[in-house]
């Protein structure tokens, strides 16, 4: 009897201890909530508002007005979908001839991808820039969509998908006069859908959430994402409207908790899969 | 036919051809470029008047104390980090890693910031922060326990922004490790238990260099991650104060406008630096880590 109730302690400290671990990573963000609808009087107040008197809607239009957000949304969403699209019609043909067909120098070229992946933007954003400039780009979206159309370990992940596929199905299908091109994106494709899937949620995070590189190849308005924005904020609400700041954040935060919350399972796969961040 | 057959030869290199576009004019090119640059005082108004000035960047950078301190700055910011993250993963993925409900939905929760951008992390702990205001010494009043400054002092920034990044990375990097661990086979175990070993001593002669490879897969990837660090930098201390957070890639950036050739060149020795760091750690570790 005592040995169970000492085993029933545990559990529930146990319990405790993990909740507390779990407040830990999920109270910042429900800080920024509760600021985010918090008055200015309220979030000078110390000890600190913890629940706001009258929830302060108009925060998220002020954020919202204080510049051009739409315009930010908008980039935010040409940017990710377009790297996304032109990623994976770049990748597929390129992992399937990697996989699949012998030909000269084809150890170096895919050397070539591993360098590739290993060198970060941080190392050439100097040199990109200056080709974008060159190129009259810099006033475009294209310096933030052009150097990332290939994805060298998109194209590593896949290949590796690609050759587990049995030559026979391949053979087979060439049999019934079935062309490559077909059975790239017939047979390969579908049967790979998972590697996919996979690379291009990582490729919608990891673009959709990128600060340094709009940072680096923008300079005007016109062609900032809503990163950069957000980001801004608190050089044009001053330092001191946090709830304002924490308004905006939330705009930032929300649709990419949703989608968590709904495919929790396939972003943390895609992120312990592929992630190398 | 033979139309045919020339197709068939060229047909690999077609289908690689945007790919290898895409990384010799974003990456080999770039690269060369960069090197190219850091020999130079370039010029960003008049090209023509850029000067090729041999190794005077390098040679500025090593006599500069600022290189100095973002050096130094970002190796105890690394150090920290993977440290830091290392034995909390650890700690937390074996404390995680049974399956049971409670257990997924804070492995779940422990990674929500891993997807968050780093830009609305930085704004939401800087506001908890803030030194009058803030969540974090309003808890530490409470509690009867000394507040910080945190990033307000250049006793503290560093720190400061150690904690936040290995807030964020817990998530991801204990998540390798439970999958680790539910990987080790329960028989192995089994046989443990029946030797009558100890929990530590199973730990430490089972557990631990059966999950070597991912252990060692996170040291590499978070120390090269690591030493790229901007962002959280940029946000929330802007290098200060008093340079006390200026990291290397921080130092890089604030120098892309006013002196291109230096810049450059200070990127060439990040890159050396990074690729040093991979060669030692898979010269020294390869040896040790126990690969299935």
């Amino acid at each position: 009897m005592k040995k169970l109730k000492a085993k029933n302690m545990w559990l529930t400290l146990d319990t405790i201890l993990k909740i507390a671990i779990l407040l830990a990573f999920i109270f910042p963000f429900l800080w920024m909530i509760s600021t985010s609808l918090q008055t200015l009087k309220e979030t000078m107040n110390f000890p600190p508002t913890i629940i706001p008197e009258i929830p302060q809607w108009i925060n998220f239009v002020d954020a919202m007005t204080s510049g051009p957000f739409l315009t930010y949304a908008k980039n935010s969403f040409i940017i990710t979908f377009s790297i996304i699209i032109i990623q994976l019609l770049v990748m597929i043909p390129a992992a399937y001839a990697f996989a699949k067909y012998e030909f000269a120098g084809k150890n170096i070229l895919f050397g070539l991808v591993l360098i590739a992946f290993m060198i970060p933007g941080q190392i050439t954003f100097i040199p990109i820039y200056l080709m974008m400039a060159d190129w009259g780009m810099i006033q475009t979206l294209l310096p933030q969509i052009l150097p990332f159309m290939a994805n060298a370990f998109g194209i590593f992940l896949l290949r590796q998908y690609f050759m587990q596929i049995p030559e026979e199905i391949i053979e087979a299908a060439r049999l019934d006069n079935a062309n490559e091109f077909k059975i790239m994106w017939k047979i390969m494709v579908p049967m790979s859908k998972p590697a996919l899937a996979t690379i291009g949620l990582f490729s919608f995070v990891s673009h959709w959430n990128d600060y340094f590189w709009p940072l680096v190849m923008t300079d005007s308005n016109e062609v900032r994402p809503l990163t950069l924005g957000i980001s801004m904020l608190r050089e044009t609400e001053g330092i001191s409207n946090w709830h304002i700041i924490m308004a905006g954040n939330v705009v930032l935060v929300v649709p990419i908790l949703i989608v968590y919350l709904f495919c929790s399972k396939q972003i943390v796969k895609a992120f312990v899969y592929s992630g190398i961040k | 036919m033979n139309k045919r057959r020339v197709w068939e030869a060229i047909r690999p290199y077609v289908m690689i051809g945007p790919a290898m576009i895409g990384i010799g004019l974003f990456v080999i090119y770039p690269l060369i470029y960069l090197i190219y640059l850091s020999f130079y005082k370039y010029n960003l108004l008049n090209k023509s008047m850029s000067k090729f000035i041999g190794l005077d960047n390098y040679v500025q950078i090593f006599s500069r104390g600022d290189f100095y301190k973002s050096l130094s700055n970002t190796v105890i910011y690394t150090g920290g980090v993977v440290i830091l993250t290392m034995a909390l993963s650890l700690l937390i993925a074996i404390w995680l890693s049974k399956r049971t409900r409670i257990n997924a939905i804070v492995q779940a929760g422990i990674f929500t910031p891993h997807i968050i951008s780093i830009v609305s992390v930085s704004l939401i702990w800087l506001w908890i922060m803030e030194p009058n205001l803030g969540f974090l010494n309003y808890i530490l009043k409470t509690l009867h326990l000394p507040t910080s400054q945190w990033l307000q002092s250049s006793k503290t920034a560093l720190l400061s922004i150690i904690i936040v990044s290995v807030w964020q990375g817990i998530g991801y990097y204990s998540l390798i490790l439970v999958a680790a661990l539910q990987g080790v086979s329960p028989t192995i175990y089994e046989a443990a238990a029946l030797d009558n070993a100890s929990k530590f001593k199973v730990f430490r002669k089972i557990t631990l260099p059966l999950i070597s490879p991912q252990m060692f897969f996170i040291l590499v990837i978070m120390t090269i991650g690591s030493f790229k660090v901007f962002d959280t930098v940029r946000i929330m201390t802007g290098g200060g104060p008093n340079n006390a957070t200026n990291t290397l890639v921080y130092y890089i950036y604030t120098f892309r406008t006013t002196n291109i050739g230096f810049a450059a060149a200070t990127g060439v020795v990040l890159m050396f630096i990074i690729g040093i760091l991979t060669i030692i750690y898979f010269r020294l570790m390869a040896k040790k880590v126990h690969y299935q």
